[in-house]
């Protein structure tokens, strides 16, 4: 069995969720932060095995779902602009802008749109067409913001000036606190992402156990890593002291990646942001630090960000927070379906509502 | 062929057209009911016929285990196969970019005919058209088949029955993914190649020595996943599948893994599902398992009576290694790489 194996393996899951149902003493709330979370409870089939007591609320932790609508409006408006071709990653191609128009429905009308891996792949496009403008979609936490730095750097010193990027990214910490914050906040305990933590390792987490009194964990993907991660938050209730463990340290160090977090700040400047559903959080996103502005899309293509009224009806804003759970929302599954999304978090594989549309049983 | 490239003049009906007919599809695809060359194949064929047809569109056009003719003649062949056919002839669309040079033409004319010997039909009409550059990707091939059923009644989506086991003849994503990797430019999936093969010997040996199969069909575009949840609804029942029954090759596991995908629903091109009754499922696999391209087969599910399962009619319940369970649901398009 190697390493990766052990974390799924069904005997070990068993035991640890027995222990669960003797250690639970009274109902928890978690929220887990990234939607890669999301979407390993529902496929590994944890979710009916948990006991009733514990509920599990997704958070604003899928990049697409808290891309803001005045945010899609603005990359929709690039899409079919003489000369200009977008590079983006897949899963923002369904994204609903207003009047439901989409990157894939802009595609097939003619917008060059091109789906890539990494932003380095975007500079190589750029190289290629040395007559038109790639502009790259930023959008992601702090994940992928260090490499997309990276290829703006590298775009300096090729001197690549026809290589942008449009800024949408958010930082997670600073929406916790804004979770937080809120008088009917009804989280328990966080399922800290696995990925982001790679990068910002504990430090910016710890002001949830302080100052909130709330446990957190860093968590890997894997079953016996979400039960470790929930027997460790029972723990911490039961003694009354919330601290932010880090459960997943075969891949997340304490100290997190201080060379990608360099690269990140070295490119970027924190601004504040607007975030879909939860409005505007201040130090929460990432612009393009002056000394780069020539690779800066906003600023080198002349975009601002209009007014998009919120979709009528779409609930995802309460979904993200954790105060709704995604079918109890009246639009799930009738006016909202992944056919015809009408938030995002439908449209996004990691969004909380789609998950529970593509999952979740019912008779 | 003496020249290097295909012209406009190739689609055109005068000689060079004839050159290309003669010195390359007559050549090899050659066979006496072709070679009369009359306007349609008159064709021998008696009793109820199946009959399906294709356009096979892949980019890249050669990917490891297969191109895109080799497809044309498996795809088409392992349609017309699961109804419980055995494939007689098959017809050849090729719609051609000017510029498309002549050898890589011939290399696919030449695996294409292998296939079909191998399949065991015979390619008895066919057209060529050559479009300006831009009109289409390199080539497109449409790929018609008929075959007789060698069946009383002909298996179909519709006749899972609860009780039936669910067998596959092997593992499941490798199309798929070998070439997604290979049109990305993505290296790190180097041993994985395309299971793309004819399955109708299988098919054949099934019906006459099991018998009672009550469905069969090749899970190609959206998986087994999108295959075993329209077999669910045409037949009215509930499917349960044992996930970790599921054969997945480890390379294809860690390369969907990386890119976010889900192996279940990625196409396959050589592989079939094969619902009859339980009793029946080790005579099968075992049959199976003596072919070539079934040594993998295995039991993967259950079909039950919706009242015998959590879930509705029509749906497709995944068994986690855990013992949990979750919907297996039809994706709504394209899998999509995704952010993070």
């Amino acid at each position: 069995m190697n390493v990766s194996d052990s974390f799924k393996d069904p005997e070990l899951c068993k035991k640890l969720l027995e222990q669960l149902h003797e250690e639970l003493d009274s109902p928890l709330r978690f929220m887990e932060v990234c939607g890669t979370h999301t979407v390993a409870i529902f496929q590994s089939g944890l979710r009916p095995l948990l006991p009733k007591e514990i509920v599990h609320l997704s958070g604003p932790g899928c990049p697409v779902c808290v891309t803001h609508e005045s945010e899609v409006a603005a990359f929709l408006d690039l899409a079919g602009k003489d000369n200009v071709i977008l590079a983006t990653f897949g899963d923002l191609m369904r994204v609903p802008g207003p009047k439901g128009r989409n990157l894939k429905l802009a595609k097939a009308e003619g917008a060059r749109i091109e789906i890539v891996y990494s932003p380095l792949d975007a500079l190589k496009l750029a190289q290629e067409n040395p007559n038109d403008t790639v502009v790259f979609l930023g959008v992601g936490f702090e994940t992928t913001a260090p490499t997309i730095a990276a290829s703006i750097q590298m775009a300096k010193q090729q001197n690549l000036t026809n290589f942008k990027v449009l800024s949408f990214h958010k930082l997670v910490p600073p929406a916790l606190k804004v979770l937080l914050e809120d008088p009917d906040c009804a989280v328990d305990a966080f399922l800290l992402p696995g990925h982001v933590s790679t990068i910002l390792g504990m430090e910016p987490y710890h002001f949830v156990a302080e100052r909130y009194n709330t446990p957190g964990v860093i968590t890997g993907f894997d079953p016996v890593d979400i039960l470790e991660s929930l027997l460790i938050m029972v723990e911490q209730r039961k003694n009354g002291k919330a601290s932010i463990v880090n459960q997943y340290k075969r891949a997340v160090s304490d100290s997190g990646n201080a060379k990608a977090r360099e690269i990140m700040f070295s490119v970027f400047n924190i601004a504040e942001a607007q975030w879909r559903g939860v409005g505007t959080i201040p130090e929460s996103g990432l612009v393009i630090k002056d000394e780069y502005e020539e690779f800066d899309a906003l600023k080198a293509l002349d975009i601002t960000l209009t007014d998009v009224p919120q979709t009528p009806g779409c609930k995802c804003g309460e979904v993200l927070k954790g105060k709704m759970q995604p079918s109890d929302c009246p639009l799930f599954a009738k006016g909202c379906t992944p056919a015809k999304p009408v938030g995002p978090c439908m449209v996004s594989t990691e969004g909380s509502c789609a998950a529970y549309f593509k999952y979740q049983v019912t008779a | 062929m003496n020249e290097s490239t295909l012209l406009l003049d190739h689609g055109s009906g005068g000689m060079a057209s004839n050159r290309l007919i003669g010195d390359l599809f007559f050549k090899h695809f050659g066979n006496p009911i072709l070679n009369e060359m009359n306007d349609a194949a008159l064709l021998d064929i008696s009793g109820p016929i199946t009959m399906s047809t294709d356009s096979y569109t892949v980019d890249p056009i050669f990917f490891p285990g297969g191109n895109i003719g080799t497809l044309a003649i498996h795809g088409t062949v392992n349609d017309v196969a699961m109804l419980g056919a055995k494939p007689r002839y098959i017809s050849c669309g090729f719609i051609i970019e000017e510029g498309l040079e002549m050898s890589t033409l011939e290399k696919i004319v030449i695996e294409m005919a292998e296939a079909a010997k191998e399949a065991d039909v015979l390619i008895v009409t066919g057209d060529t058209k050559v479009v300006p550059r831009g009109c289409v990707d390199k080539i497109f091939i449409n790929t018609t088949g008929i075959g007789e059923l060698i069946l009383p009644e002909a298996t179909s989506g519709a006749h899972a029955k609860p009780g039936d086991a669910i067998l596959v003849s092997g593992t499941m994503g490798d199309h798929g993914l070998t070439v997604l990797s290979n049109r990305e430019g993505l290296n790190f999936a180097t041993d994985v190649q395309s299971d793309s093969a004819p399955l109708n010997h299988i098919v054949a040996a099934l019906i006459q020595e099991i018998g009672d199969i009550h469905v069969l069909r090749d899970p190609t575009r959206g998986g087994l996943a999108t295959t075993l949840n329209e077999i669910a609804v045409q037949s009215n029942v509930t499917i349960n599948l044992k996930e970790n029954q599921v054969p997945v090759r480890e390379s294809v596991r860690n390369g969907c893994s990386f890119l976010g995908l889900d192996p279940f629903y990625l196409a396959n091109e050589g592989k079939l599902i094969c619902i009859l009754p339980q009793e029946k499922a080790e005579a099968a696999l075992n049959l199976m398992r003596s072919m070539k391209y079934g040594e993998e087969a295995t039991q993967v599910g259950t079909v039950l009576a919706p009242e015998d399962s959590p879930a509705k009619a029509g749906q497709v319940i995944l068994e986690t290694p855990l013992g949990g369970h979750r919907l297996l649901n039809m994706l709504e398009g394209e899998q999509l790489p995704r952010i993070c």
